[in-house]
């Protein structure tokens, strides 16, 4: 909702700039409105435009006041909280007059939006908050960075909201301005929108409960939208629920994302809008009908009468109802225009008034979450990632196969260009899905193998278009004309379909598998089943720390799990052993052998492969002596006194291995030290701090000597992948020896400083998860796409060759591409844009397959409409792989900047085209990337980009690679990690306390709190926990008797214990990794580790704060606009 | 002494010499006239059954350079405990253990029994002997088996604490780690890579810094200072984990495609054994036995590539200069076997397989190191099991037939300078006052270093008299010459034996029939036949073929008692009347005639020409032919094909090969199972009679000759039809009448012509 706050004080500022204000609602009102439904909307808007233009004139009133120049800067910065008053009143105003006032008054300064109707909502937040702040927000303005974004104006171009009544779809802009006082516009927007949500949201707040959750829901449902009153109603119990919980500030928050959010941030104001007139029945309603002054009334009394907002604001009415607000408005700086006036002025943003990622995963959760999504319809944004749903494959790959980051493509380049929002998708071929929905199923087309395009070669898929009765089909990629072989021709019905269609997966389903012919095979022969080698360092180190033991231990049981097809009773996958330190032991396993057998090579300067029979064995012929060889390993090597270690041999080995084998597969090599045994790939100690922050601090994340990329060309050539476990002591240059593992598509697992008694559990999870999880071999990707876009970059753990086949040694069901488009063309809006991933691979079993994923897109000629379908997790998913890569090239400083340009120049482009012309002091966000500040501060913060002196080299280096494969469910908690007030929860449910923003003010020091990022998990103990509860939790009883070295929760019975840990285990069964978990006692040293996962809060290493960061942002955006 | 047949038999018993010349020509231009070199074949360690060796040091000349050990030949006097070298005539005191010498209480070493005698010295430790098996694992099942049983076998053969070790190779060598219990280990190579000793011993982890971190083993205890314990183990501590290692031989299990031959890094894996002995047990006594059963397809050493479809080169491409491989390969393993022999130890190679194996470029390994050389055509055969298990075959007083390391000096008096030796040994490059400027064979030494020898390694050794034609020897004087052989015993005893050896000079003008008397024409025959074979090795066949011819028809000249022109008048005297048929045969040997024969097998028949005793290599010569019929009981018969009649049966012995032929009609009867009836059991006698015979030789010969039964119209009887004078051929066969012998399809000279060719030419006085 903060979001929607700062739509708010967006407006505001932007109020006192222009003076116009007015205008600018409107526009925001118009850009949400597109994509509400037209007609109902229209009636919205009208209402909205009316409030809008009440604004205006408090805003210029305020402007002057505050100072002519300084109207802009202050503005910004308070606007948000201000206009999130505002905002609800407007919405209230909406609401009340309805159509027929805004329209009246909308008129002037944005008609189109009008039509826009609903949309519009936002505009008129903004003036409203205008209004509301004028005084107050200017000198907050003035505080602040002018900048203060606050708007997430969600606001999209008025005109676009004209249009976007058109289409329906198009919705979505409004969100950005969360002109919140749209808001009560937004909420219909929203509801029209179902896409715009972030607006909405906005105006929620103000609604407080009844209304944000009103708006949301309209959200969801476009159709609902025009019966905005209806659905009010229901939504309004969300919203209103919001509000309430989070208090003041959360009101925004809740509504923000389902809402067009933005005007939801507005809090209040927006809220109120819609919300106010269903549900809040009370207050906002009453406001609606009011005149936008009302309607601010309104909004106050809904909500709840927290205080603060009243006090901010500097209509009294509204800081007065807005309690809460103020609260935001403090924070909120967006609000300042509105509220900030009064209190902000001294004060900063306001946290609570900025858009929250928890809200808007909440609001999401709760939307969405509860009904299947189904994949038949062209362009439909998916549920967040953070939310729980089914998917129904109707034609379009699962969200969890791909995601984009935005659903709409631009029809040109140029729009494209224009907007700076990068056409990407994230694209997870294997990935694990949940039991109730089905895997892709197997087809097989015979010997000819799958039915291709003769000239693009395109598989069959559901787009592709029959013609002549059924005799050939039409590519829908490049047009060209295919005959239908024989056999596989079908008659079409009436409709044009073929009859078959629901018999056949690759006409009705979007991901499904194609059986692969001898053709796709290497060297024309089918595959044998792959192969896994474990490879173990028994250096000095190893074997002194218990790892090999452990191992080996491990192993023995380990190897019943390999990864089987579906119906085999056994795993198909050989295994073969080798350890190592300065020379390598290759043992024979041979199931005819007594004992098994050693070989040893030093020659490491020329590896290979010393045997071939009864090196690779299966595990059940070959038991006894696997047993037998796991159980003396550790006593052979137990006298070692040998420290120097060899690497690049290791995997030489294991790929010469493969080879003589002729076998795709996998090496788990288990490495402890800096390879310095002399031997090809030989490193020595190259970390230097000092480079840090300098033009060569690149060379840090580049291998040292180029010998393990050719290394990794080999393996990739082979199928051979590479995963590999680190158990540093010391600096071992994870740059360098991550470099084949990363290039083969593998996972690399660091252990730093390992000890027996606290990692073992977390290592052998990992490597029970690594061995077990499904993976394919030898793969090759290629995504193809209609003509007018190509896929011109890609991102991940893949070695390429040429510009268009990604090609993995391996790929398990962890890793993701992301893959970067650009036009080359135009798109159509009939047609749309159709991704097709295609990949090629080996299955565990050694059959060969080719697993088809479709996508297919919207086009649009408005930018408004690519602004309404993006998906801002999806985006940040790029830009941090982007910026992680650009690192191995450019200072960091560089790539921060770049970043931050290219955000700004995002959202710059939205304000200037999509949001209703306001003040440029106004922070205007659209509704589906109010998130993205937020989120772009948090990568920029990441260890990666900006280290904090604790960050040791190969950290940053092993982070970087990590995030690389990262699917977008993991960049979001890995840069924005989640935090759950274990106190709160709910010991006689199965559900997760609600998240709490990442802030230490958040903290209360009487709670303890759970935060994890995907690799640790935090338990932070307050110092005034009750003792009970430390009791029942750590076993012990007082505060400083608990032991920050635990590394797992002890096991107590009771109620309070056990959901603690069933939520840790719930935790780490939802990520890929297991995470380590720390015990941070507050005051404690290790409180600064943990406070680095403070994302909001600024950090150590001189990160930005989310408030000065969305100050900065605004400036930014505000320069590029002038 | 009553004939010089029987001078020489006993010289030959007592000291194991055979002189080409028993009176020797006292100038040197007379020397040269005799055509036949002044030489020597000396079987250094002939067995003695009467010879109980002395306990003590052998005495020795006080002068540096001389260093002549005390012997009957030295005047000594008793009073002053003085005695004067015989060579150099340095006066020696006796050391202080000879304090009690008198006439009547002679050491040993003076008396004239004891021209020959053998001293046995502590010298240094005592290390055991070391077997490192080599073992070839791209066999064919039942070859890798019958090979496997072989090496079980011979375990329990090797002196109890002998060390033994064992590398297999195929597509890479592996070293095997004897000394773990529970998993075996074993150190693997790649085998196209060429390693230096230092690489290998790093590899092994035997260099010394890397002692310490060997993994896996507890310290080194100081008193243990043998690092290479791993890999070289006490026979009898480890025989059970070998035999069970050797029982799990694979064989190399890397896939050979069709029409491709399997990888073999034999080049390698010699090296790394040669490399692995050098870095742990230089100069002690130790066999490196290779098996190998086919040619190395890989690596430094490669003989031929690992293609089918390209055969291994033949006598013809190493003409034309077609052998791509050869020269390199033949380089690799001279190095080795260069350095094997620096090390004093000795390379064997058991090479079964029915293609070449590349024996000819492996060839020096064992010609220089003094190791065996056996050729079968599969390990599963009873040659290659008996030849191997004779290897380790006791001697009359149970002691192994095989010494290490010796050092054979030879000291010469003054009138006489060594040229050379031709045997498996390696020059000690050991100049000195009686090293010729002349070479025959390996010479400008007068010390030689054989790595391994066993009681019937013999070598030819060559001198040169050096007296002034004006200068001529007092009369009755006596030239010496001394052999002291240094070795390490198989009991791992130092030994020291000494063979002093006096003959008689000669004026040659004024007493040449003393010495034509004197002329050992076996010995001479050999002796030249190892020079022949020596040349042959370097330069072209014809060439050696002629020398050898001018050399013979010198010698008839000098020695042949003729009219000038009238080759009728030609006569030769009884002490050379054998030579020239020898000469016959020995051109028509596989040891100068590459026809036929692949360069493997010349490599072969060269090595044992060049170290068997002077008997073996007579017959090695001229095979020795024994008839069986009911006409009388078994007689040697001429080596003719007259000999071979329908009514005989034949036994042949080539050193090589035992043939036994049914002649027409004998094999007509043993069809018709004549043999099994009882009234004609005689004839069952008869056939059985030569089987005995064979069995006798085959079961003290070795290597193991091939053994063929064969009959008349047999494939096999080439063997024996190649061998015959072929005084029968379709070329002159109606011209002497058809009722005897069988005519050989060849159009080589029979000995008739060969004979009146020589004849005609000594008489020519255009010669």
């Amino acid at each position: 909702m903060s979001v929607n706050q700062q739509a708010h004080t967006g407006p505001p500022y932007g109020q006192p700039q222009p003076g116009y204000q007015g205008y600018p609602q409107p526009a925001y009102g118009g850009q949400s409105l597109p994509g509400v439904p037209p007609s109902q909307y229209g009636a919205y808007n009208g209402p909205m435009p009316g409030y809008q233009q009440p604004g205006p004139p408090q805003g210029p009133l305020r402007a002057p006041p505050t100072s002519g120049a300084p109207p802009p800067a202050s503005g910004a910065s308070h606007p948000s909280g201000h206009l999130a008053y505002s905002q609800y009143e407007h919405g209230d105003v909406q609401n009340g007059i309805p159509a027929s006032a805004a329209p009246m008054q909308r008129p002037p300064a944005s008609q189109p939006f009008l039509p826009g109707s609903a949309p519009t909502p936002v505009s008129q937040t903004s003036t409203f908050q205008q209004y509301g702040s004028p005084p107050a927000s200017v000198q907050q303005l003035s505080n602040h960075m002018a900048g203060m974004t606050i708007g997430s104006a969600a606001a999209s171009a008025p005109p676009p909201a004209g249009l976007g009544y058109g289409p329906p779809t198009s919705v979505p802009p409004v969100s950005g301005s969360f002109s919140a006082t749209g808001s009560g516009l937004y909420t219909p927007y929203s509801a029209s929108q179902g896409p715009p949500p972030t607006s909405v949201s906005q105006g929620l707040p103000l609604a407080q409960p009844p209304f944000p959750g009103q708006t949301i829901s309209t959200q969801r449902l476009p159709t609902q939208v025009p019966g905005f009153a209806p659905p009010p109603p229901s939504t309004g119990v969300g919203p209103s629920s919001y509000p309430p919980t989070t208090g003041a500030p959360r009101p925004p928050t809740m509504p923000g994302p389902p809402l067009p959010g933005q005007t939801v941030a507005g809090p209040p104001t927006s809220q109120p809008n819609h919300v106010s007139s269903p549900p809040p029945p009370s207050a906002m309603s009453g406001l609606h009908p009011g005149p936008p002054m009302s309607g601010l009334h309104g909004p106050p009394p809904p909500t709840h009468p927290p205080q603060p907002g009243y006090q901010m604001q500097q209509n009294g009415s509204f800081g007065q109802v807005r309690g809460p607000q103020p609260n935001y408005g403090g924070a909120y700086p967006g609000t300042p225009n509105y509220g900030s006036p009064p209190g902000p002025p001294p004060k900063r943003l306001d946290p609570d008034s900025i858009p929250s990622p928890i809200q808007v995963i909440e609001d999401d959760r709760s939307n969405r979450g509860s009904e299947p999504f189904v994949t038949g319809v062209r362009g439909q944004v998916p549920p967040l990632v953070t939310t729980n749903f089914l998917v129904k494959d109707q034609g379009n790959a699962s969200p969890r196969y791909i995601r984009c980051t935005s659903y709409n493509i631009p029809c040109t380049s140029d729009m494209a260009k224009q907007s700076q929002v990068p056409l990407a998708a994230v694209i997870k071929p294997l990935a694990a899905l949940p039991p109730e929905e089905t895997l892709p199923y197997l087809v097989d087309h015979g010997e000819s193998g799958p039915v291709r395009c003769n000239r693009c070669k395109a598989y069959m898929c559901p787009f592709m278009q029959f013609i002549e009765g059924g005799r050939r089909f039409q590519c829908c990629f490049c047009s060209c004309v295919t005959e239908v072989p024989p056999h596989y021709f079908q008659h079409l019905d009436h409709t044009g379909k073929r009859v078959d269609f629901y018999d056949r997966p690759e006409l009705s389903l979007g991901s499904y598998e194609f059986l692969a012919t001898v053709d796709y095979c290497k060297n024309n022969k089918f595959p044998s089943p792959p192969a896994f080698i474990f490879m173990i360092d028994v250096s000095y180190n190893a074997v002194k720390s218990g790892l090999v033991r452990l191992i080996c231990e491990e192993l023995k049981s380990l190897l019943d799990y390999l990864p089987r097809e579906g119906n085999m009773e056994e795993s198909a996958i050989r295994v073969g052993f080798v350890t190592y330190n300065k020379v390598l032991h290759f043992y024979n396993v041979k199931s005819s052998l007594a004992q098994p057998q050693m070989m040893v090579v030093s020659d490491v300067a020329d590896m290979f492969v010393p045997l071939l029979d009864g090196f690779l064995v299966n595990v059940n012929e070959s038991r006894t002596v696997i047993t037998s060889l796991l159980d003396q390993i550790p006593e052979m090597f137990a006298d070692t006194r040998e420290t120097e270690t060899v690497f690049a041999p290791v995997i030489q080995a294991g790929l010469e291995a493969l080879k003589a084998a002729e076998c795709a597969g996998k090496l788990f090599i288990f490495h402890t030290s800096l390879p310095i045994a002399e031997a090809p790939g030989k490193l020595k100690n190259r970390d230097d701090k000092k480079l840090v922050n300098t033009d060569k601090e690149k060379t840090l994340f580049q291998p040292q000597t180029s010998f393990y990329n050719n290394l990794a060309k080999d393996c990739v050539a082979q199928g051979c992948c590479v995963d590999l476990f680190l158990f540093p002591n010391q600096y071992l240059d994870v740059a360098t020896l991550g470099v084949v593992t990363y290039q083969t598509g593998g996972s690399i697992y660091k252990y730093a400083y390992f000890q027996l008694e606290t990692d073992q559990d977390r290592f052998l999870n990992d490597l029970r998860r690594d061995v077990q999880k499904e993976v394919g071999f030898d793969a090759v990707m290629r995504v193809r796409t209609s003509t007018g876009i190509r896929a011109t970059d890609f991102f991940g753990a893949f070695y390429m060759s040429n510009t268009t086949d990604v090609e993995m040694a391996g790929l398990d069901c962890d890793k993701t591409i992301t893959v970067e488009f650009k036009h080359d063309d135009k798109l159509s809006e009939d047609s749309g844009a159709l991704l097709q991933c295609a990949l090629l691979y080996t299955s565990c079993a050694g059959q060969r397959r080719l697993r088809i994923h479709n996508l297919s897109l919207n086009c649009c000629t408005q930018l408004a409409d690519l602004y309404r379908n993006c998906e801002t997790d999806t985006l940040i998913n790029y830009l941090a792989k982007y910026a992680y890569r650009g690192v191995l090239s450019s200072p960091v400083k560089t790539v921060r900047d770049a970043l931050i340009n290219q955000c700004a120049q995002i959202l710059a482009c939205y304000r200037k085209n999509c949001a209703s012309p306001s003040s440029a002091g106004q922070l205007i966000l659209p509704e589906c990337m109010k998130l993205l500040p937020v989120y772009l501060n948090c990568v920029l913060k990441s260890d990666v980009l900006q280290p904090g002196p604790e960050v040791t080299t190969d950290d940053r280096a092993y982070i970087r690679q990590l995030v690389t494969s990262m699917d977008v469910a993991e960049t979001n908690v890995f840069f924005y990690p989640r935090l759950l007030p274990l106190t709160k929860a709910d010991v006689d449910s199965d559900s997760l306390p609600a998240a709490i923003r990442n802030s230490e003010e958040r903290l209360s020091k009487g709670d303890i709190y759970l935060l994890e990022n995907g690799l640790n998990i935090f338990v932070w103990v307050g110092v005034s926990v009750q003792q009970g509860l430390i009791q029942n939790l750590f076993g012990v009883s007082s505060f400083s008797q608990i032991s920050s070295a635990l590394s797992t929760l002890p096991v107590l019975e009771n109620p309070f214990s056990k959901k603690v840990r069933s939520i840790v285990d719930m935790l780490q069964g939802q990520r890929s990794r297991y995470m380590k978990l720390m015990i941070v006692k507050q005051e404690d040293k290790l409180e600064m580790l943990f406070r680095h996962f403070l994302v909001e809060d600024k950090s150590l290493s001189g990160g930005a704060s989310y408030v000065d960061f969305l100050c900065h942002m605004h400036k930014e955006i505000r320069q590029l606009l002038s | 002494m009553a004939t010089y047949l029987e001078f020489i038999q006993q010289n030959e018993e007592r000291d194991g010499v055979r002189f080409s010349w028993n009176v020797w020509p006292s100038s040197r231009l007379e020397a040269t006239r005799m055509v036949v070199p002044l030489a020597c074949l000396l079987t250094p360690l002939k067995e003695r059954l009467d010879l109980p060796p002395v306990q003590y040091e052998p005495v020795l000349c006080s002068r540096p350079t001389c260093k002549a050990v005390l012997n009957p030949l030295c005047q000594v006097d008793y009073r002053a405990k003085l005695w004067a070298c015989n060579f150099c005539f340095q006066r020696n005191q006796f050391p202080p253990a000879y304090a009690g010498i008198s006439e009547v209480n002679q050491p040993a070493e003076l008396m004239p029994q004891f021209s020959t005698i053998e001293y046995i010295v502590q010298r240094g430790p005592q290390t055991p002997l070391i077997f490192l098996y080599v073992v070839d694992t791209c066999l064919e099942e039942e070859d890798l088996q019958a090979l496997k049983e072989s090496l079980q076998m011979s375990l329990s053969l090797l002196p109890a604490d002998a060390l033994v070790g064992l590398i297999t190779f195929g597509r890479m060598i592996q070293v095997h780690e004897l000394s773990c219990e529970g998993i075996s280990k074993s150190y693997v190579f790649r085998g196209t890579k060429d390693l230096t000793a230092k690489q290998i011993q790093d590899m092994l982890g035997l260099s010394r810094p890397a002692v310490q971190m060997q993994q896996g083993r507890p310290l080194q205890t100081p008193e243990q200072p043998v690092i290479s314990s791993r890999f070289l183990q006490p026979v009898h501590k480890i025989d059970m984990n070998l035999t069970d290692l050797l029982g799990e031989l694979q064989r190399d299990p890397w896939p050979v495609t069709q029409g491709k031959r399997p990888l073999r890094s034999t080049g390698v894996a010699l090296s790394i054994a040669v490399g692995l002995l050098e870095g742990t047990f230089p100069n002690t006594g130790a066999r490196i036995m290779l098996f190998t059963g086919g040619p190395p397809t890989q690596g430094p050493g490669m003989v031929v590539g690992d293609e089918l479809k390209t055969p291994i080169r033949s006598w013809h491409d190493i003409e034309k200069d077609n052998a791509r491989f050869m020269k390199k390969a033949t380089k690799h393993y001279e190095t080795l076997a260069n350095r094997t022999a620096a090390n004093g130890h000795c390379i064997d190679i058991y090479a079964c397989a029915l293609d070449q194996t590349g024996l000819l470029e492996m060839k020096c390994c064992a010609n220089l190191t003094g190791g065996h050389m056996v050729m079968g055509d599969s390990f599963n055969t009873s040659l290659f099991k008996q030849t191997f298990q004779r290897v380790f075959n006791k001697g009359f007083n149970g002691e192994f037939r095989m010494a290490f390391g010796a050092h054979l000096d030879v000291k010469t008096s003054r009138e006489l300078k060594i040229a050379g030796a031709i045997g498996p040994c390696i020059s000690l490059n050991a100049k000195g006052p009686c090293v010729s400027e002349n070479e025959l064979g390996i010479g400008g030494t007068s010390q030689w270093k054989i790595c391994s020898l066993d009681p019937s390694t013999t070598l030819a050794i060559y001198f040169e008299v050096v007296n002034q034609h004006n200068a001529p020897i007092p009369q009755g004087g006596r030239g010496a010459v001394q052999f002291v052989t240094q070795y390490q015993h198989s009991t791992t005893q130092k030994r020291i034996r000494v063979t002093t050896i006096a003959r008689n000079w000669a004026d040659a003008q004024s007493q040449l029939q003393h010495i034509e008397a004197a002329f050992d024409q076996e010995a001479a025959a050999v002796l030249m036949a190892r020079l022949g074979v020596y040349r042959a090795e370097s330069e072209e066949g014809p060439d050696v073929l002629r020398w050898l011819d001018r050399q013979l028809i010198r010698l008839c000249q000098k020695f042949g008692q003729y009219n000038k022109d009238d080759p009728n008048s030609f006569r030769l005297s009884e002490s050379f009347s054998l030579y020239p048929q020898f000469m016959f045969h020995l051109r028509r040997s596989p040891f100068l005639q590459v026809f036929n024969n692949s360069p493997d097998e010349s490599s072969y028949y060269r090595h044992h020409f060049a170290r068997q005793d002077l008997t073996q290599s007579l017959i090695m010569i001229q095979p020795i032919l024994y008839a069986y019929s009911f006409h009388g009981p078994p007689e040697p018969v001429l080596l003719d094909s007259s000999s071979i009649l329908p009514d005989r049966i034949l036994l042949m012995d080539t050193f090589f090969q035992i043939v036994i032929y049914l002649g027409e009609t004998i094999a007509q009867w043993q069809k018709a199972g004549y043999q099994d009836m009882p009234e004609y059991e005689n004839f069952k006698h008869l056939l059985q009679a030569p089987l005995d015979d064979a069995q006798e030789i085959l079961q003290t010969r070795f290597p193991m000759p091939r053994y063929i039964h064969t009959e008349h119209g047999g494939s096999q009887a080439r063997f024996l039809l190649s061998k015959v004078n072929p005084s029968q051929t379709h070329n002159n066969l109606y011209a002497w009448g058809q009722e005897s012998g069988a005519p050989i399809l060849t159009d080589d000279v029979s000995l008739q012509v060969f004979m009146d060719h020589l004849k005609k030419l000594a008489v020519s006085s255009a010669a």
